[in-house]
């Protein structure tokens, strides 16, 4: 199990630095110009020192290879000199955002827990919906609770986020009045009253994120446990007089989860894009916001930055999904 | 049920001279006469009831968006200023936008754009990954370099790449094809590109099964070339999941457009799609929140009927079901 996950690690470099090359390429082939918002007043002598300045003036593979080296070297430098205060990072220079010429990385920090609190609180909320939904759904197989089921799984899977969002915003923002439809940021939660604002504003961007989470991912639960709640082990349980309730939560559960755990973690990368959207619909400044802000401003370091670190989260969480299969399922260990 | 009967070849891919006589089993005999396998098919499919109404409803969609504008005569782009911010009228049935544009009119005008969309890029995703699939899982050799790129592929994050596609090729497709023709083709070349990959592994997956089967013994035995073994023997016996990929395809390919438009990122502004429709309207949602529903309600009555469609051509085309 050991060597496999580390045979997974070691495969995962290449893979990585091949994804970022790709996305490297694609950008270099942008028509945008960097200069373009410089006045025309400008010298083209001038403009010309001011694309080099932004690290314009070498050879493609120069850059690359400094764009490697500024994240993979010296980003994390600066991350252990932020947390111990040590200065290894010192006078080295950072990924640079055009749009802000302040360090990328730092911008990405500012945004990450926005994006966290709202996609991390909805992925939550969706799995805790969806498993006793398709439990109850696949014990119940062809009941109206199971038909219900499937009915509100395919409008999760039919309703895009941008639409269900919008609806949700006119009913509960416009018509009713219960919940803010922007999502402030600057809120803070201090006591009671705060924090009973804050849920107010996260309840919709979360709840339309649910919707979509708890359409997949009842569906995966029941067909697991149908898989499941006919096998031989179930009679045997039942004939053993065990409780119908300890023969379909202990054991079909049990079984029935294995396949069910590696499709919530598949399912965490993709929720980060679909994120994207949903930050739009409810203005929350988070990295998905960020993203479109850059690709709209032609801010190619951001955008470079941005798209490898969802290319990071779908390798990560592909390979944590592949490790936590071996580790529930002994039967396909890598050995 | 035995392989033979599984292998009666589609009319589109074999010529009709060489379709075999289909073969009942021992057992059929028995029971009721022999019929065909897409009678077989189509019995299963309307005993889904989810299905067959998705499917009646996708027809009546494409029926509107298509061939509607023929007895609609509003022009979509015709701009009245006096008649903006109607409600709906016998005039117009879902009322006016902003600029007094007729919205049923818009609403089909941009309907055909993300159907055309939808449906293009479906066939162009279908194609790339069947190929894939099939060489992959035929030719041993082409199979690990294959399966890898597919790999790296999904490992893409999609949505901001396609978003990233969007803002680079835009430029030189508009100077090329014209703004219209160039942001089409763009759309649709890049979702295409970008979600061929399920349908490649489930074709590979298939393509693995079957070639260990007799019947492609048999066939090499007598001679079969690579060619004719592919298209006669082995594509016919996948296309079950390939028509059902074709389904979700066409489902996953509009909302993908859709979102682009959202995001300001698809069609230009007076170039109605349902997501842009959608796009514009939010604007106005305090004061006239109905013109978010219409295009909203449009895309997710596709989408779902797609969905059921497909729910219910994958029961009917697995063998193992039917008769149930």
């Amino acid at each position: 199990m050991l060597t496999f996950t580390v045979r997974r690690l070691v495969l995962a470099v290449p893979t990585l630095l091949f994804i970022s090359l790709v996305l490297f390429l694609l950008l270099e082939l942008a028509p945008g110009d960097p200069m373009a918002q410089v006045p025309l007043t400008v010298p083209p002598e001038v403009k010309e020192k001011m694309r080099e300045a932004l690290g314009l003036g070498q050879p493609g593979y120069v850059r690359f290879w400094k764009w490697l080296v500024q994240f993979f070297w010296i980003e994390p430098q600066v991350l252990i000199d932020h947390y111990l205060g040590t200065s290894f990072s010192e006078g080295d220079l950072r990924v640079i955002s055009w749009q802000t010429r302040s360090p990328v990385m730092d911008i990405v920090i500012q945004r990450i827990p926005q994006t966290l609190w709202v996609v991390g609180t909805a992925y939550v909320v969706g799995v805790l919906i969806a498993l006793p939904i398709g439990i109850y759904s696949a014990y119940r197989q062809y009941s109206w609770f199971d038909q219900a089921g499937t009915f509100v799984s395919m409008i999760g899977f039919s309703v895009p986020p941008f639409f269900s969002g919008v609806l949700v915003i006119v009913i509960f923002s416009v018509n009713l009045g219960w919940f803010p439809s922007i999502y402030d940021t600057t809120h803070k939660v201090v006591d009671w009253d705060s924090f009973v604002i804050q849920l107010r504003q996260m309840i919709m961007p979360v709840m339309v994120l649910a919707l979509q989470i708890t359409a997949q991912i009842s569906r995966f639960m029941r067909a697991s446990m149908l898989d499941n709640l006919n096998q031989d082990y179930v009679r045997t349980a039942r004939a053993k007089g065990l409780g119908e309730k300890t023969v379909v939560l202990v054991h079909v559960l049990r079984n029935s989860m294995i396949p069910v755990v590696t499709v919530i973690a598949l399912g965490v990368p993709s929720i980060f894009g679909g994120a994207i959207i949903t930050e739009q619909v409810f203005k929350v400044n988070g990295i998905g916001q960020l993203l479109i802000g850059a690709i709209q401003a032609n801010d190619l370091p951001m955008v470079q930055t941005l798209t490898f670190i969802f290319a990071v989260l779908i390798v990560l969480f592909n390979l944590i999904a592949d490790v936590l299969y071996g580790l529930l399922d002994p039967r396909i260990r890598y050995d | 049920m035995t392989d033979k009967d599984r292998l009666v070849p589609d009319e589109g891919l074999a010529p009709a001279s060489t379709v075999l006589p289909a073969a009942a089993g021992p057992l059929e005999e028995f029971t009721r006469p022999p019929r065909s396998q897409w009678r077989e098919v189509w019995g299963q499919f309307k005993s889904h009831k989810g299905a067959l109404y998705g499917g009646i409803l996708f027809v009546l969609i494409i029926g509107w968006v298509y061939l509607g504008p023929l007895l609609w005569h509003l022009d979509p782009t015709l701009i009245n200023i006096r008649a903006r911010n109607q409600g709906p009228s016998l005039a117009h049935p879902f009322g006016t936008d902003q600029l007094g544009r007729d919205t049923f009119a818009r609403m089909m005008a941009g309907g055909k754009t993300s159907v055309s969309v939808g449906i293009t890029a479906m066939l162009l995703a279908l194609g790339l990954g069947s190929l894939v699939g099939v060489l992959a899982g035929f030719f041993k050799r082409l199979d690990g370099l294959l399966m890898r790129m597919t790999d790296l592929f999904l490992a893409l994050p999609l949505l901001p790449l396609l978003l990233v596609m969007m803002l680079l090729f835009r430029e030189p497709l508009n100077a090329a094809f014209g703004p219209e023709q160039g942001i089409f083709i763009l759309i649709v070349v890049s979702i295409g590109v970008t979600s061929w990959m399920p349908t490649a592994r489930i074709v590979r997956g298939d393509v693995l099964a079957i070639k260990e089967r007799e019947f492609v013994l048999a066939a090499r035995s007598i001679g079969t070339r690579n060619s004719m073994m592919i298209l006669r023997h082995i594509l016919p016996n996948v296309l079950s999941p390939i028509m059902v990929s074709a389904t979700l395809g066409i489902a996953t390919a509009i909302i993908t457009e859709s979102s682009l438009s959202f995001l300001g990122l698809g069609f230009p502004p007076d170039f109605p799609t349902w997501g842009r429709l959608l796009f514009d309207a939010t604007d106005y949602l305090q004061q006239y929140p109905e013109r978010v529903i219409w295009p909203g309600l449009a895309i997710s009555l596709t989408v779902l009927s797609v969905n059921y469609l497909g729910d219910g051509l994958r029961d009917a085309l697995d063998p193992r079901i039917r008769g149930r």
